[in-house]
Parts: C-alpha cells; structure tokens; sequence
C-alpha cells in the first residue's frame, strides 16, 4: 500500500537526518563489492559469516540494513563500538566506501544461521517467548515490538536479528549486559539485556538463529 | 506441574500485613507468587500499600496446564490473539493501526499499563462516560469505539465472548467487586507539573525520545503491511473520545510505560509535556460529535472533554482542535453501540 512505503520512506528519511551528511551518501552495489574485499575473509563471500562458539563469531551482514551497517562501520571508527579488529578494518574504508559496502551487502539474500543446533525443546520454547511476546513479569519486552514481524529488522535502528548466528546475538546481548556495549539508540537494547539472565540470552539467541527468512 | 489458587493469601514476607494478594499461581517454576511485582519498585514504580488489592494474572503458560474445559481454553486463546493482534479485525470492527496491546501493555496483565483484569472484577458497573450500567462486553466495546476508531463485533458473538474470557481468565482468583482499592490499576498520572504543560517543550522532548518509533509525524511504523509501532495521533490512531486523549490519561500512560523497556524514566515534567504536544495533535472526529464541534462541547465539554484539548484553540498556529469532520479510514461516524441509552425504565 502507498501508506506503507510513505512510511517506509519516512523513516529512512528521519534516519538519514540524524545520522549526519557523512551517513546520508549514496552507496553503490557494484563498487561496495570490490570494497568488500576488506570483509570477505570473515564475513564470507555470501555475507553469511561464521558462528565461532566461544570465540568471536562474524556476525551475517546479507540483508541486514544498509544504514544499520553503515552505523556500525563509523560507531567502530569512531569507537563507539569497541571491538579492536573491526576497528582496524573499518578504519580502512572512507565513507564513500562505507556507504558502498552497506548497499552490497544489505541486497544480498539473508543466509541461515548457525548456532543453537543443540538446543532443548524447553530452552528454545522460552527463547521464541521472548523473541514473540517477551516475559513481562521480568519486564523483558518482545524482540518483535521493535525488531518487527519475525524478528527481520525495522529501518535502519533495529536490525534485523532472525537467523543470526546465536553466538554473535549471545555475545553482543552480553556485551550490553555487562555496559560493554552501548551504541544503540536511546539505550534501548542496553535497558533490556540487563533484565535478561544468562539462559534468557542463550535461549533466545538459539530460537532466532534457528530462524529462516525467506527472501521476499 | 501442579497449579493452585491461592486466594487472599498474604504471600511474602516484605509485603504489607492487610494486603490483599491474590494469584493464579504456578507451585515451583518461577516463582512469581513469592512476591508480587517486587521487581516493579526498581523500576520506580510504587510498592504495593497496605489494604490494596495485588492480584497476579495467570499467564498463557499457566493456561496450557490449567484444568479447564479444553473448549474453554481454546475460546480464552482467541480472546488472547484478539487481543494482542486485534489488526486481524482491520476494515470490520477496527479502521486503525491499533491493537488492544498497543495501550494495555504486556498482554494486558501489566500494573500500571491499565491491566484488563479488573474490569472483569469491578462490572456490571456504573460508568460515567455513558451514564449507565456497563457490563464487560459494552465495556469492551466502547474501546472499540473511541480507541480503535471502529465499531465494535456484536454482544454475545464468538469474537465479543472471546475477548471478555480472555479478561476473566486473567482475573482468575481475583474477589468480585473487590472493595480495596486495585494495585496498579489504570494509567495513573504523575504528580501535578511544577510547570504549566508545555507545546514547545513536549515537542523536544518528543523528538528526543519517541520519534525513533513513533516518527515525527506520529503515524508509527508498518513494517511489511504488519503493525510495529502504534500511531499516536492521525487518522491511523485513536479518536477524540478515547480516553488516552485526556492529558492525564496520557501523561500516564507516557510516565508509566515509555519509552518501552525504560518505565518511569521521563521526569514528571517531560511526561506531562510530551503528553500535552500528543495531545494537542489531531485525531479522527469523536463519534459523539453532533456535526457541530460547540454543541458536542455542550454536551461533553464540562464532562469528558474537561481533560483534553478538544475544541481548544492551539496555541502556536491558531488551529482549533476537533473542527473537522474527518472519521479517519472508517466511511461513518457512529457505531452502533455509542449514544445508547440502557435501564430507562428503571428511572423515576
């Protein structure tokens, strides 16, 4: 419907107005995937990445959004998000090229991911709880009431995290848990990790890396 | 897993003596019956106080495993889908983005998130903005009215039955007509502002912490044709006779519940600002209107229209609030259920 993509267009729009001009550039497919030569090593040629359980996993960058990626890219430069070898890798791209690599991967089809595969019926059922209808008792909202319908991400501040590998989510939800991170907006990530225990995190990170997205 | 009714039974030692605590409680598991909503203080909101009412709703989990007709518990799940994705009702009894979970918070069991429950406890009762006896499906129905700007499913139809089980279920082990006040009941407004609410400074504050969501335009967010985050004002959002359209309600609302996942971090000030700018927005006609916006307000002015902004004259731009005909998606005004009179023949 038109509403749908007026809106859709608006909230790019907003993104695009408070990220600054360095975040508004135009990224161009063709020359991102040459760019991305610089990220293939980890984050694969298909943009799956890797699930590295107990080691740092690479997180899928296929279908993710562009401007969620191009965030990243200058939150890692700029050391709002710590992380050394990404830091190092980001700082090799300008950001023209930035640009250019979030539109190459952010048009590729989302890969399955990994992780979670030996989950229990009991753990994956509190996981899909979570992701679905959150645990109000502990005031943990839905990951749907922001990262949208399935979970696949809503514009370019909630990321899609269906099929994610559930090592890279157990990791980065940790990491807001334990203030080592905190680049998302409004701390709006932040204020929930902290409600959720170490088998909330486990439990939801399996449930949404066992789920598939289907390309549109 | 065996589950018990615990009725009235103070459970807890940090509670109160004189509290009434009532849940439908799971033995073993989580625990939640130990002691109610403790985890709530941390997150600012009030401890329960002595000679209040504190009931915990049981949750769809306790459903699965309660000993209840299966029939049953196959019409609560309904009510509950009902409830939580009432989009699915979209073009037939509801002409805007909402959902009954949009307002009343995690599934409508959440205190402070005016929880469903206790309307399951508290009527057939009187209510004000009627001026007539209300059972729970007119009750329903008038939110059907005014907050999802549609009409609502018929008394006594599979959907209207569904949802009001759905309330009952959630207020099981709950006294009927309790006679302490609830715990946590409705939207509860902040203390009074130090300041006047402010347009100018509700508007910061809204482009500061809601239009991540909400968009500067208040028309929420669709992602993919499903609904994401609620339209707070438009033609995709409740009209002039909800009650969240009375500063109060919202400022409730807003300091109890926003910015979601961070309860009682706006300040009382920023909770009655940003409620008073959401406010002062527009919304599609009130269906009590008459077709003219000064007559409505005789008839409602004093009453209902007390506490918002209808037919008020905004200040930056002079544009009087309410003064139009717009019924937003919907292709008529009133809906079946509003402006009904009931028990006349009762009266002397």
């Amino acid at each position: 419907m038109n509403k749908t993509v007026i809106r859709g267009l608006g909230l790019l729009l907003g993104t695009g107005l408070n990220a600054g001009a360095a975040m508004a550039l135009e990224g161009d497919v063709q020359r991102g995937q040459e760019a991305s030569a610089t990220c293939v090593a980890c984050h694969t040629a298909d943009g799956s990445g890797l699930n590295v359980p107990g080691g740092e996993s690479w997180p899928r960058l296929a279908g993710l959004d562009s401007g969620y990626i191009v965030k990243q890219l200058h939150d890692f430069q700029e050391g709002r998000r710590e992380n050394a070898s990404m830091k190092l890798f980001a700082n090799m791209l300008d950001d023209q090229q930035i640009a250019d690599v979030a539109a190459y991967y952010s048009q590729m089809p989302v890969t399955p991911a990994q992780g979670g595969e030996e989950a229990g019926e009991a753990l994956l059922e509190r996981g899909e709880q979570l992701a679905k209808r959150g645990d109000w008792d502990a005031y943990i909202v839905s990951c749907k009431s922001c990262h949208g319908p399935g979970s696949e991400g809503v514009g370019s501040d909630f990321p899609g995290i269906a099929s994610q590998h559930a090592d890279y989510i157990a990791t980065q939800l940790q990491a807001w848990k334990n203030d080592e991170r905190s680049n998302d907006p409004q701390n709006l990530m932040g204020a929930i990790a902290k409600r959720m225990s170490d088998e909330d995190i486990q439990a939801v990170s399996a449930w949404l890396a066992r789920q598939s997205v289907t390309a549109e | 897993m065996k589950l018990s009714k615990i009725t009235l039974a103070v459970l807890g030692a940090s509670l109160a003596a004189g509290l009434g605590v009532t849940a439908y409680a799971a033995s073993g598991e989580n625990g939640q019956g130990e002691s109610p909503y403790q985890g709530l203080t941390a997150l600012g909101y009030p401890a329960p106080q002595e000679g209040q009412l504190v009931h915990v709703p049981p949750t769809m989990a306790d459903l699965d495993d309660a000993d209840i007709h299966p029939e049953l518990k196959k019409v609560i799940r309904r009510g509950y889908e009902l409830f939580t994705d009432t989009q699915q009702l979209r073009g037939e009894n509801v002409f805007n983005d909402m959902n009954c979970s949009s307002c009343h918070l995690g599934e409508g069991r959440q205190p402070f998130s005016a929880p469903i429950w206790p309307a399951a406890v508290t009527l057939p009762g009187f209510r004000g903005k009627n001026q007539h006896v209300n059972n729970l499906e007119e009750r329903i129905a008038g939110c059907f009215a005014y907050s999802m700007n549609g009409t609502p499913p018929e008394y006594g139809s599979d959907d209207m039955v569904a949802l009001s089980a759905y309330h009952q279920w959630l207020a099981t082990g709950a006294p009927m007509y309790p006679d302490q006040p609830i715990y946590g009941r409705g939207f509860q407004a902040p203390p009074d502002p130090e300041q006047e609410p402010d347009y100018a400074r509700g508007e910061e504050v809204y482009q500061a912490q809601c239009t991540i969501c909400h968009q500067d335009d208040g028309a929420g967010h669709y992602e993919e044709g499903e609904y994401v985050f609620p339209a707070l004002w438009g033609d995709g959002s409740n009209n002039w006779g909800a009650g969240i359209v009375r500063t109060h309600t919202a400022a409730g609302f807003i300091k109890n519940n926003m910015p979601l996942g961070q309860p009682n971090s706006l300040s009382d000030q920023q909770a009655w600002d940003v409620a008073y700018y959401m406010v002062s927005q527009e919304r599609p006609q009130d269906p009590r209107y008459t077709g003219d916006l000064d007559e409505t307000l005789e008839l409602f002015g004093s009453t209902f229209h007390r506490h918002s902004r209808y037919g008020e004259v905004r200040e930056h731009d002079d544009h009087r609030l309410a003064d139009h005909a717009n019924t937003g998606e919907k292709d008529f005004l009133k809906p079946w259920n509003v402006g009904v009179s009931r028990f006349e023949e009762l009266s002397e």
